[in-house]
């Protein structure tokens, strides 16, 4: 009787002694990294983004809590495919600003009173910075990719994301309908060209942009199709790959808002207006992504090349529109391109 | 039967050699592959802040459900073993469901439950997180460890029978007193196992814990989310084989408790 | 009163003998014969702690999922990547559950009655499979045979690589099952139909085998169910690739992701009938066998 009850007080403080351990915790998961500078005594603010913008943050986040407004502000961010966080925030995932992928995941948040109707009202629409929708191929480009239809040649395996779930997979595949669409004007052609890449060419279904790198990386395909600043990101980190952007692409605009019912409302609108500020932009560039600053953009001029041809959602007639004609699950020609062709 | 011998060796090998590339040399691979960096490549990887954190958290959830589990699950099987009531065939189900339940079920039941379109939605307005906050990870871990202790005790309450319990009642003792000096003692090896296994499901829950989860890096990341984690959204493979050994080494000392354990109970019978 | 000692009752002197003195108390006895040491609390406490835990959220699933009335509940079930879902799933599933039915008769067999060194280390390794997380299993699997597999297998995304996966969490069910059977079988029926002249195949199939029958199927019945529910363990394996490496948990996680609750419940829902068929169908053949046995001679 005396030694269970040793026994049973020996782990129950075990237990305790472990849980109460509790110190050296934190959010970074770098090798020796400090916890952050943010103490969390200025507020705490948390920062649902889509899948890929993580290297970004990863600058703009100490260069934030580097200025007064940002000073002992501790900021948790966390990354995924933008409709599934989208999701979450709206199911209830305590967040005070998000930045998605796509606007329609922003709309989602308004329609559930989360986000304000006029958060795009201002000069930038809402959008701190962008993209281009990319091709990357191996390193040499043994298959010798160079436009869309390259990619329909036999035996090329092509990976992109769930448009469910991913944003990137939506820019992916707006890419080529514009350009054999021409806008817009033919939708058939588009679809057309559509049918042939998804059902042929499309064999995995990634959960995220970065999930469709990861998988890239790690043997699958041929090629990928992505954002450019993702691109830039697996290059520069020497992964064996390079990227290829056609003539013809889309313009990536990727929306941030502050979540309305935020506790710490200041505090969300001061990082959110950081990221439009020169330095924030400029860090935003450093790290492969379009600046929307003009003169940002020429600073950066080498490393983003203009494409001859360069498709606007605004072009094809907005994101409403086109969420609804094309991606709409069921109804959307796009879905119901993507569901025959998975059988 | 008499084997001959060279049927016998052709079973051991096919049965050796399946565990071999089944269990074996998937396991010794990744230990090499986390150890080949030398072993402070190994410490330094699990030793970061949202490593840290993972780890608290999930011992944090142990902690808690280990002793709600031993309460109500010990209750349940007395009741079950010593009651007479009408249904206790379907508690006994109930009891054993959650062997029946996929963990991405369990995740989706419990956000159609408690999320804020759910029918115990109104508790957010409490000031309550339960999905996307600890307590739902909590209940998430409950509901698939419900059944150890419940399943490990029910027999041993079987095979001592009630004799004594039901002596100990007619010469005056208490309720409390009964189950203290005479139950207790009894089931202990049984409640143990219960336990090992609990812990051993605790910290390896995966699918209910990332539905209801928000994620968050050095918050709401336990171990085995942070080796997804690591895995998928860090291209960290390293630092995931790194978790993946250390939950590993965790589950083989299970193993010994486990098999120790086991050779008590049978002595002890 | 007197029992604070350490002195417990034996069982034959329940009743103290009359004109002691001590009072009987048959009131407390028949309450503890109906309920137990823990009384109409202790049940009701039971049964209040299984109802948070474990009925309400199903009971919430189950009535969301025929959120879209009856029509919803059927369309979502029978959407065709729903079906094709459930269809890898139950192939898959049953598969491995041959494999388990084979290999699991085969390493309890060598467990029982051969004997070779390490055999003790062997028969503890057969739980780690239960005793790991998922997770870790669909990582080490991954390492070895994924796209960095020193081998050269490459696995990942095909349905063996899910098999594989599956094979190796469902691995104790039918070794554990089997081995008390084996442990406990009678080695005389066996010797007495040797030394008749059978052969050891004619032995195994007439002998052994319907006496362990009963074992490998509730064993088996064990790994299909665990299977058909697996998630962790083929998340990473398995591509996910809807109609041919999907599995029905991975199609309903899915669905919640494109915020599409009702359709993951309905599936859900589907996926714990078929659980609670093989279960339910693993019970009745588990008491018929009973009933065979005890009206056996």
């Amino acid at each position: 009787m005396r030694r269970r009850s040793r026994y049973f007080a020996t782990a129950v403080a075990v237990i305790g002694a472990v849980t109460l351990t509790a110190c050296s915790g934190g959010s970074s998961d770098t090798v020796g990294g400090d916890t952050g500078s943010g103490d969390g005594t200025g507020g705490t603010i948390n920062l649902f983004a889509y899948a890929v913008p993580k290297p970004g943050f990863g600058k703009i986040i100490p260069a934030f809590e580097a200025t007064d407004a940002g000073k002992n502000v501790k900021i948790q961010d966390s990354y995924g495919a933008s409709g599934d966080q989208s999701r979450k925030v709206k199911d209830g995932a305590e967040a005070d600003v998000v930045n998605f992928s796509v606007e329609p995941d922003i709309t989602r948040l308004v329609d559930a009173g989360l986000v304000d109707a006029n958060w795009n009202a201002d000069a930038n629409k809402g959008i701190p910075f962008g993209s281009v929708v990319t091709i990357v191929v191996r390193q040499g480009n043994p298959k010798n990719i160079q436009t869309w239809d390259d990619l329909l040649k036999p035996g090329v395996e092509v990976v992109t994301p769930n448009p469910f779930s991913s944003g990137s997979a939506k820019w992916n595949l707006l890419a080529p309908y514009a350009d054999k669409s021409e806008g817009g004007k033919n939708p058939q052609a588009g679809l057309d060209y559509l049918s042939q890449l998804v059902g042929n060419h499309v064999n995995v279904q990634p959960k995220s942009g970065r999930e469709a790198t990861e998988t890239f990386l790690q043997g699958t395909g041929d090629v990928l199709l992505s954002y450019e600043n993702e691109a830039l990101f697996a290059e520069r980190n020497g992964d064996p790959v390079e990227h290829v952007t056609p003539a013809t692409t889309f313009k990536i605009e990727n929306p941030v808002a502050v979540v309305k019912i935020s506790k710490n409302l200041t505090k969300a609108t001061a990082f959110k207006d950081f990221l439009f500020t020169k330095d924030g932009q400029k860090l935003w560039a450093e790290a492969g992504f379009r600046p929307v600053d003009p003169e940002v953009a020429k600073e950066f001029a080498a490393d983003f090349p203009a494409p001859a041809k360069l498709w606007t959602i605004a072009d094809l007639g907005g994101w409403k529109q086109v969420d609804n004609e094309l991606f709409s699950k069921d109804t959307g020609s796009i879905a119901k391109i993507y569901d025959a062709a998975t059988k | 039967m008499n084997v001959t011998t060279r049927a016998r060796i052709l079973m051991r090998t096919a049965a050796l050699g399946y565990l071999f590339i089944l269990v074996l040399l998937p396991i010794a691979l990744i230990v090499w592959r986390t150890f080949e960096h030398g072993i402070i490549a190994f410490f330094d990887s699990i030793s970061t802040p949202a490593a840290i954190s993972a780890l608290n958290l999930s011992l944090l959830i142990v902690a808690i459900v280990v002793p709600l589990n031993v309460i109500f699950g010990v209750v349940t099987a007395i009741a079950l073993v010593r009651g007479r009531f009408p249904g206790r065939g379907l508690i006994q189900g109930i009891v054993d469901l959650p062997f029946a339940v996929s963990p991405i079920v369990v995740g989706v039941s419990l956000i159609l439950l408690w999320g804020v379109n759910g029918w115990f939605g109104g508790i957010e307005n409490l000031g309550f997180k339960v999905i996307f906050g600890l307590p739902g990870m909590v209940l998430a871990t409950i509901f698939v460890t419900l059944p150890f202790v419940v399943r490990e005790v029910e027999p041993v309450l079987h095979e001592i029978g009630d004799d004594q319990e039901q002596a100990a009642a007619t010469l005056g003792a208490s309720k409390w007193q009964t189950f203290w000096r005479i139950t207790l003692p009894a089931i202990r090896w049984g409640l143990t196992y219960g336990v090992v296994l609990t812990v051993a499901r605790s910290l390896g829950e995966f699918g209910a814990v990332i539905m209801v989860s928000s994620g968050f890096p050095g918050v709401s990341q336990t171990l085995t989310l942070l080796v997804h984690a690591r895995y998928i959204d860090d291209h960290n493979t390293f630092g995931a084989y790194s978790a993946a050994t250390l939950l590993m080494g965790i589950a083989v000392i299970v193993l010994l408790l486990m098999t120790l354990l086991d050779r008590k109970r049978e002595t002890s019978q | 009163m007197t029992t604070t000692d350490a002195a417990v009752p034996r069982v034959g002197s329940a009743l103290p003998a009359p004109g002691s003195g001590v009072p009987l108390k048959p009131p407390k006895a028949r309450w503890l014969r109906i309920t137990g040491t823990v009384g109409p609390l202790g049940i009701a406490v039971a049964v209040l702690w299984l109802s948070i835990i474990v009925l309400l959220p199903l009971a919430a699933l189950t009535v969301a999922s025929f959120d879209d009335g009856l029509s919803g509940f059927w369309d979502a079930v029978t959407a065709p990547v729903a079906l094709a879902s459930l269809r890898v799933t139950i192939f898959v599933s049953l598969v491995v559950a041959v494999i388990n039915v084979v290999m699991g008769t085969l390493i309890a067999w060598i467990l029982v009655r051969d004997e070779f060194p390490g055999k003790r280390i062997v028969n503890a390794l057969i739980d780690l499979p239960f005793a790991l997380p998922t997770i870790v299993a669909s990582i080490v699997l991954l390492s070895l045979y994924g796209p960095e597999s020193p081998i050269d297998i490459q696995l990942n995304a095909t349905q063996p690589g899910l098999i594989v996966a599956l094979a190796f969490v469902t691995l104790p069910f039918v070794v554990r099952s089997v081995q008390p059977v084996l442990i406990e079988a009678d080695r005389e029926v066996e010797e007495a139909a040797a030394s008749l002249g059978a052969d050891n195949w004619t032995t195994f199939r007439t002998i052994v085998l319907p006496a362990l029958a009963p074992s490998v199927l509730s064993g088996a019945g064990l790994a299909f169910a665990r299977a058909i529910g697996e998630y962790g363990s083929v998340v990473l394996i398995g591509g996910n690739i809807p109609r041919k490496t999907q599995m029905a948990p991975q199609y309903i996680q899915q669905q919640i992701e494109i915020d599409r609750p009702v359709n993951a419940a309905a599936v859900s829902v589907a996926l714990l009938l078929i659980s609670f068929a093989t279960l339910l169908v693993l019970r009745l053949v588990a008491e018929r066998s009973l009933r065979k046995q005890e009206q056996a001679p």
